[in-house]
């Protein structure tokens, strides 16, 4: 902060502004719409979100429940960290499963070594929105992360099959945001739409919140596919000529093991962290993201069917 | 207490962009990606691996970097308003990028909407155009404080001065006309890279910094210094154990101090502020555009929808409590806006219904001219247009206050957003 007196100066740093923007739009969707709820997934962007979200309502608590689209195949670490997390906070956690969906028959397994719950998840999404009457969910989806993102407004109107239609977007215009809608439509909205990855982990590094341990390097027993690193587990199977070996890597995202690859790293710490992210020359759902490998229109095809 | 004047500087900066390919606009805003290291190694493949599968060639097409949609490729058109960020060491930017065609009218007062700073293209070949005047005119409608006037293509006319100058006259003539303050031109060629990053070796003629230096050095402080204290409330934060009320928004304009004395709109009523709360600390001052929880002396009856001000002194002007609006709006849906129209109002926080009295004039955006008494309001077309509103809304002249002087319309059998209004 300045020194100088007259007149007096104040700087608001990027990630302030980013913040008070946030959390702006959580109180907009608390106070407009009906039944909102937060996805947390124990994910770095999802963590943001909790801390936004108590800056945003507390003394008072959360005005909307938490859920999680659990595909069953998550690190366990993270699953651990979730738990934890919502009981600190002592608010309520939904646990949507997809294995259920699967159970009940709404899903279908995809079969092969490169089989990944991934697509399953928007079933299993949109099943949990209707039952439990959800007209708005948050998520933590950004912007720099991939190109239809990119056109996405930070109120996603979505009709009642969770469809996307980039062509009838609503104009968003100030910080006026509209989020009406009729019964069994929804709006997805993103407050960290103008996030960067580096505007994460600086926030986490400022805010000193704690993420799961598979963010920073650690040994890990991996196997390489399609230029990726994948942590070898049961959800995976390897095929001919996968040779598992043991190095230091990091995970970037954290999603399904069965679709999100590590980095090798020796990143162990927020501080080096963050100067890994400013310095990386490839971005992080390119680096690990094997659903976003597809087609060149992946995301644009998922978020018409529902996906965030 | 009177409050200091308090001037707010920020790391981040909001451009806005407009402009057709022709222009060289997505040329533009790929040198600025790739020179500030925004375009990472795996986004430059699959522009490489697409502009081969399209052209054949092995041309580099950065427009795909920002047309994102499978539709807009597979048209070669841009539909939408696009984000793109980047960071320099001393500023994060967030850049929306709009189609210039005519029709998008609305997206581009979309993008305008937030920015800071406005970056005009103009080919240098052409000079001041048809597209220059709609776009300043959207510009300086929309209270974009900053213009950067790029002259493009300075290579294709021999990088020379006295065409630099010429339009540079041309186009003072008509930031003046629109009332634009801060106007700033760079003769460029986003093409061979002159002005944009780094400077130009053909253009010693030019003694200004090139366009990213002025981007990243740009002062804010004087945008928000004239306004005077605005907080609409937005949420009220409720602890019952612990008897807590506590007023949540974002600070709307000016500076807010414990101690101060302020009025909550529109039933006028008088309190001070007890204290100014985040999450982990108290403030001694909060401004614009903070999100922070006020709370008040006394125990009044404020809620969703009202504004706090500070008590008029002197040096403050008072929002004006009324029912009636008179504003210059953008029409954005398909059916024209008629007079008579009942519509739902967004202002602020406050949601209320709106009836259109009359629609004053409509304006030729490409001669800027107002015509007077138009039957209706077609999609893209901006007028002056006349409401009265169900319920009393607290509002400043868009000038004064882009926050507090904008609000939207709202169809409400549709849900729509159909309109955007900027009050006189």
């Amino acid at each position: 902060m300045s020194t100088q007196l007259d007149p007096p100066s104040i700087t608001l740093s990027h990630l302030r502004v980013l913040e008070a923007e946030a959390i702006h739009i959580m109180r907009e969707v608390a106070a407009e719409l009906e039944r909102p709820v937060l996805l947390f997934s124990g994910g770095k962007d999802s963590i943001v979100l909790l801390r936004l979200a108590e800056k945003a309502f507390r003394p008072g608590r959360f005005p909307f429940p938490l859920m999680h689209v659990d595909t069953g195949h998550n690190f366990p670490e993270v699953i651990e960290f979730r738990d934890r997390r919502v009981a600190e906070l002592g608010e309520q956690l939904i646990v949507a499963s997809v294995q259920d969906s699967i159970d009940t028959g709404r899903a279908t397994e995809e079969r092969g070594p490169r089989a990944s719950r991934n697509r399953l998840q928007t079933v299993t999404l949109l099943d949990a929105i209707e039952a439990n009457g959800f007209d708005a969910a948050f998520g933590g989806a950004r912007r720099d992360e991939e190109r239809a993102r990119a056109k996405e407004r930070i109120f996603s109107f979505r009709d009642d099959f969770g469809t996307w239609d980039p062509k009838r977007q609503r104009p968003e215009l100030w910080s006026l945001y509209n989020g009406r809608v009729a019964r069994g439509e929804s709006v997805r909205v993103f407050p960290l739409s103008n996030w960067t990855e580096l505007d994460v982990w600086q926030y986490i590094a400022e805010e000193e919140l704690e993420v799961p341990n598979l963010y920073f390097a650690h040994e890990r027993e991996v196997f390489r596919r399609d230029g990726m690193l994948y942590a070898t587990s049961d959800h995976v199977q390897l095929i001919d000529g996968e040779e598992p070996f043991t190095t230091s890597v990091r995970y970037r995202t954290v999603g399904d093991m069965s679709c999100t690859g590590a980095v090798a790293s020796t990143a162990a710490d927020l501080e080096t962290v963050v100067g890994e992210i400013a310095a990386t020359r490839i971005t992080e759902r390119g680096e690990t993201r094997a659903d976003d490998r597809v087609t060149e229109a992946a995301m644009e095809d998922r978020k018409v069917a529902g996906y965030f | 207490m009177s409050a200091p004047v308090t001037t707010v500087e920020t790391s981040m900066l909001r451009i806005a962009t407009a402009g057709s390919v022709d222009d060289g606009k997505s040329t533009l805003i790929g040198r600025l990606l790739y020179d500030a290291k925004a375009i990472l190694a795996d986004q430059l493949e699959q522009v490489q691996e697409a502009s081969e599968r399209r052209s054949g060639a092995g041309g580099l097409d950065l427009s795909l970097l920002t047309d994102g949609l499978r539709a807009e490729r597979e048209q070669g058109i841009t539909i939408d308003v696009a984000y793109r960020y980047f960071q320099t060491a001393r500023r994060k930017f967030v850049l929306a990028d709009t189609p210039g065609h005519v029709q998008y009218t609305r997206n581009m007062v979309t993008g305008a909407s937030t920015a800071d700073v406005a970056i005009i293209l103009i080919d240098a070949r052409h000079g001041v155009v048809e597209q220059t005047r709609r776009h300043t005119f959207i510009a300086a409608l929309l209270g974009i404080p900053h213009l950067a006037v790029c002259v493009n293509k300075m290579d294709l006319v021999g990088y020379a001065e006295d065409v630099f100058d010429a339009i540079v006259r041309d186009f003072s003539g008509l930031a003046r006309q629109l009332g634009v303050a801060d106007v700033r031109y760079f003769p460029i060629s986003a093409l061979q890279g002159d002005n944009v990053v780094d400077g130009s070796a053909a253009m010693g003629w030019y003694a200004g910094p090139p366009l990213l230096e002025h981007l990243e050095t740009l002062s804010l402080a004087d945008d928000a210094a004239g306004h005077d204290a605005r907080f609409p409330i937005q949420w009220v934060i409720r602890d019952h154990d612990a008897d807590y009320r506590g007023y949540a928004g974002t600070v709307a304009g000016g500076t807010l101090c414990p101690g101060d004395e302020v009025l909550v709109l529109p039933s006028g009523v008088r309190t001070r502020i007890a204290a100014i709360e985040t999450l982990d600390r108290e403030l001694d001052v909060a401004v614009a555009p903070m999100s922070v929880t006020v709370r008040l002396a006394d125990d009044v009856d404020a809620s969703r929808g009202d504004l706090i001000v500070r008590a008029p002194s002197a040096d403050e002007i008072p929002p004006v409590v009324t029912r009636t609006l008179t504003a210059d709006v953008c029409w954005m849906a398909q059916a024209p806006l008629l007079p008579g129209a009942r519509l739902a109002l967004k202002h602020t926080t406050a949601n209320v219904r709106a009836v259109v009295d009359a629609l004053d004039d409509v304006v030729d955006i490409s001669t800027l001219k107002r015509t007077a008494g138009p039957a209706q309001l077609a999609l893209n077309d901006i007028g002056q247009v006349r409401l009265r509103v169900s319920r009393e809304l607290a509002v400043d002249p868009y000038a004064l206050n882009r926050t507090t002087g904008s609000f939207i319309l709202i169809d409400e059998a549709s849900n729509e957003t159909v309109g955007a209004g900027m009050i006189r």
